[in-house]
């Protein structure tokens, strides 16, 4: 990278001019929200029918007013300036395809846009009430989507109904009460949940109605055996756990926690968000997992879209499989004319029902089951391999410390005297996203970094050149970051304090 | 494989010459040397799945879902298949939206943000509420969600979540899962022609009731005529009144806030999607009193370091990557891609298109059924009320056996009673409505 200015910011003036072709300022303010120009109202009713089922003359409302609101007041615009705007709102976004995103534990990679492509097919649009005869093709892709989680995660069953994978940690936990209760067990109100597990381990365990046991870690960031051991009673009806775990950290004691928590009647829980870092190389069923989710739109392929649509499939051991969410899909055993499987969906024996309104994110399993298709055994190993290796050298490359070790497919630094969030704040001038901040808890300002098998060496270095810039810089430079980007540093009090939350409320305020 | 790359993952880049390059770096000879996985525990078998070129890759799926037929579907029942217009796939594909990740860097995510800003807004206008979040999951899930919430802001012992007897079995089966880690218990209160029926609903409801759930329009498309006087038996009994409904109906019906809702939900992909087996957008809305309650993503506006207006995520410490077992809810990814669609969709709309369509709805269901209670052996609509979009009709004939001779002519409807069918006009064009209408002629005669 050219490294010509004193800041040591090099290629963060390329990054400045795109954040900056996406801001149009007029004497010093943003353009004006849609919302705020060409708001239409629009009368309704007024000229409706008596309520016997005549419209009246002059086409007016087909129902009568008391059914009917009075107006409607929303943006009118032309599409040409509708084709701006959201193209406006596009250039103000960092993207995987605009550059790295080393989010710790949220695997922000790269996805083929070809399975946007496959997603869009016209017959991939249908009904989810359709006969089961008619849409053999959607049965057939999610049967076989099943068999292929089943094999990569080691499972015997799996749903894919959960939309996201707190969804899926949901229907775990559901699944494990089920179980229980079914064994007579149902006074199991506990579930154990390390310290340093994802925020939704937590809430998807008390949304189960269980008490939150947490877990601390021992002195090498790892599952601490004799806290586990006095966690465990006749109580506990879960330990959920990622593998590796959220340090990067693979749990190297996992069948001797697995005994420990099978021999209390317990289930063991895996967290499928690390999952990318064992492709090919180790299996949540071999080591004693009974229950575990994938996120298929991290490990597989879905573009997060911003915050979603995801798709947290369910896998479970044989003893699980009867109440895994109803319906699932099978293969009836008998073929058509044309000589392929006749496939139906069938209610397990125990089921706990359903855990959304229809079959989950359709269109983000069909994205899951090209990717797996396209990539393949090998494929797949590649995956998670070149993942831990851009790990390994990343984490070598920067100049933070790096605590703990050796690591899969994450790593969390220390920004030790700095703040974390401010480091992050001044990553953003050098055109890179920043990594998680803040958490784990367990390492001090942790900068939790997670740079996926997508990142060429080129990219790693500029990756760490940002690191390393920072990591030289006093606070009073990171406390003024970010200075390059669309917006500035973005008052989160005064957001929370009072908080607006649509135009209505920006009206209010004008009003006052 | 192309170039100098290794073999494996085509989306995974280094050659070998970087692979020596950055093992040497870390110190080791190997890629599994950095594997610290147990012997015991190792994977050294193969999933057996055979990698594939990108092209036969879409042509195995293509020819897979080939096996699809291509049926005209009048189906609805919470998942509606409308036109989308060309411009919301053009701009919702552009890469900015689609490979971003939540908003934690609002710095540079101001585009998402306000974009997500314009959708509740548009739901604030929709519902008359104050608050909206910027998505749950579909309809199902934010019902329970509004379970969840009454449980919260609710100050008695009661423990009743009252829904209505023909509430789609999926949606009460989610919500039941919803609520098994409380102490509430759903119950049913009774219908009436398709409507909920008050006075039996006053008969259920006592002070242990928490919330009270109804739909406009209702599963079976008719519109309800008395939400104030349901509205008015939450508020006596302290019980939210949950309110479930889409946003092309909501441009239309009663605002939830005129009849006393306290929670808007439902499925707000009605705009935006296309059919996608049942993949959804759960609308939330509430009342600012119980702002800090609310599930799920919040955007604000705020002020930047300049003073400049600037959006961000808000009121993060209700969420579960903060406030963990004592979060509003555990969602952490939600629909956030299929809102920024729904926005779009209404932006193209604009008031007066979704009015119109909302209308056209009305007349276009009631001229079906119309039509469809002309032919002999059919009554339509069986309940004597105003539609919106779909509609039950009764059959002399066994309703399977018509559906069954309706799908071999091309056309999919719901079987909903033993000689009831239920048929949506919504994205249905006026020439299949014809042809759709000659056909039950035939089947039924």
């Amino acid at each position: 990278m050219s490294d010509e200015r004193s800041d040591g910011l090099g290629d963060a003036d390329a990054a400045q001019s795109r954040y900056d072709q996406a801001r149009y300022v007029e004497n010093g303010e943003y353009e004006p929200l849609l919302s705020e120009k060409d708001r239409t109202r629009v009368e309704i009713g007024g000229s409706g029918d008596d309520g016997n089922g005549a419209d009246s003359e002059d086409g007016g409302s087909p129902l009568p007013d008391d059914l009917t609101r009075d107006s409607l007041e929303l943006p009118e615009l032309s599409e040409p300036e509708l084709a701006r705007h959201y193209t406006r709102l596009s250039q103000m976004i960092y993207g995987i395809d605009s550059g790295p995103y080393p989010l710790g534990s949220c695997t922000m990679k790269y996805n083929p846009k070809f399975t946007e492509d496959v997603a869009a097919l016209p017959s991939a649009a249908v009904h989810p009430d359709r006969s089961e005869g008619s849409v053999q093709g959607t049965l057939e892709l999610l049967y076989r989507l099943q068999d292929y989680l089943g094999r990569i995660g080691g499972m015997d069953a799996v749903t894919l109904q959960p939309p996201a994978g707190a969804a899926g940690e949901f229907v775990g936990i559901r699944v494990a009460a089920a179980y229980h209760e079914h064994n007579g067990e149902g006074h199991r109100d506990e579930v154990i949940v390390p310290e340093s597990a994802h925020g939704t381990n937590f809430a998807s365990a008390a949304l189960g109605g269980y008490d939150v046991v947490s877990l601390p870690s021992d002195d090498e960031g790892r599952v601490d055996l004799e806290a586990l051991e006095a966690a465990l009673s006749e109580n506990t009806a879960a330990l959920m756990l990622t593998n590796p775990n959220t340090l990067g950290l693979f749990e190297r004691d996992i069948t001797e926690i697995a005994e420990m928590v099978h021999d209390v009647g317990g289930l063991l829980y895996y967290d499928g968000a690390n999952l990318n870092a064992l492709l090919g190389r180790a299996r949540p069923g071999d080591m004693g997992f009974d229950v575990m989710h994938y996120n298929v739109h991290k490990t597989f392929a879905t573009p997060h879209g911003g915050g979603g649509p995801g798709a947290g499939p369910v896998g479970v051991v044989d003893e699980l499989a009867p109440f895994l969410p109803a319906p699932r899909v099978r293969e009836r055993g008998e073929e058509s004319k044309s000589g392929d499987s006749i496939y139906e969906r069938f209610e397990p024996e125990h089921t706990i029902g359903k855990v959304h309104g229809f079959d989950g994110n359709w269109l983000v399993l069909v994205k899951a089951f090209a990717y797996i298709a396209r990539l393949g055994d090998e494929g797949l190993a590649d995956a998670s391999a070149s993942a831990v290796l851009n790990a390994n050298y990343l984490a070598e490359r920067i100049d933070y410390d790096v605590p703990y070790g050796p690591f899969h497919h994450e790593f969390v630094a220390s920004a030790g005297e700095q703040d974390a969030a401010d480091v992050a704040k001044r990553m953003l001038d050098y055109g890179v996203h920043p990594p998680t901040t803040k958490w784990p808890e367990i390492v001090p300002e942790a900068l939790m970094t997670e740079p996926t098998e997508v990142e060429s060496k080129d990219t790693l270095d500029r990756l760490a050149a940002a690191f390393n810039a920072v990591a030289g810089e006093d606070d009073a430079t990171l406390e003024a970051a970010p200075e390059r980007t669309t917006a500035r540093r973005i008052d989160q009090t005064s957001a929370a304090r009072s908080p607006r939350l649509s135009w209505q409320a920006l009206d209010t305020e004008d009003e006052s | 494989m192309h170039g100098s790359h290794a073999t494996g993952s085509p989306y995974a880049p280094h050659t070998e010459e970087d692979r020596t390059a950055m093992l040497e770096a870390v110190g080791t000879e190997s890629v599994e040397e950095l594997f610290d996985i147990p012997a015991d525990v190792r994977f050294d078998g193969d999933f057996d799945i055979d990698a594939r070129t990108e092209r036969e890759t879409r042509r195995l799926v293509r020819s897979m879902l080939g096996r699809n037929d291509d049926l005209t579907e009048l189906l609805g029942r919470g998942h509606y298949g409308y036109y989308v217009p060309s411009l919301v796939d053009h701009l919702a594909d552009r890469s900015e939206f689609l490979t971003s990740y939540t908003q934690y860097q609002p710095e540079i995510s101001q585009g998402f943000l306000q974009a997500l800003f314009e959708y509740q807004s548009l739901l604030v206008e929709l519902t008359g509420l104050e608050v909206a979040n910027c998505s749950m999951y579909d309809a199902a899930t934010a019902l329970g969600e509004a379970a969840t919430l009454a449980d919260r802001v609710r100050d008695t012992t009661g423990h009743r979540v009252l829904v209505p007897n023909r509430l789609r079995e999926e949606r009460r089966s989610t919500l039941e899962n919803y609520v098994a880690g409380t102490d509430l218990d759903v119950e049913t209160y009774p219908g009436d022609d398709g409507n909920v029926d008050l006075a039996g609903l006053e008969d259920t409801v006592d002070e242990e009731v928490v919330m009270i759930y109804a739909e406009n329009p209702t599963v079976r498309g008719t519109i309800e005529e008395r939400l104030d006087a349901i509205g008015d038996l939450a508020e006596d009994n302290d019980a939210l009144f949950a309110l479930g409904s889409d946003p092309i109906a909501l441009s239309l019906l009663e605002r939830p806030v005129d009849v006393g809702a306290d929670v808007v939900v439902g499925d707000a992909s009605v705009l935006g999607l296309p059919t996608s087996y049942g993949m959804g957008l759960g609308l939330f809305a509430t009342r600012e009193d119980y702002l800090r309650q609310v599930p799920g993503r919040l955007v604000g506006a705020s002020e930047d370091a300049t003073d400049r207006r600037a959006f961000t995520l808000t009121l993060q410490t209700r969420e579960q990557h903060i406030r963990r077992e004592r979060a509003t809810s555990n969602i952490c990814t939600n629909q956030a891609w299929v809102a920024l669609r729904t926005a779009m969709h209404a932006a193209v709309l604009g008031p007066s298109g979704m009015v119109d369509l909302a209308e056209r709805d009305v007349r276009r269901a009631r001229d079906l059924a119309d039509r469809l209670d002309d032919i002999v052996g059919v009554r339509a609509p069986v309940h004597d009320r105003h539609h919106l979009r779909e509609f039950v009709a009764r059959t002399d004939q066994p309703a399977r056996a018509v559906v069954d001779d309706l799908e071999k002519r091309g056309f999919a409807v719901h079987v909903v009673g033993d000689h009831e069918i239920q048929i949506c006009i919504a994205g249905v064009s006026d020439d299949r409505i014809d042809r759709f209408a000659a056909a039950v002629e035939e089947v039924t005669r």
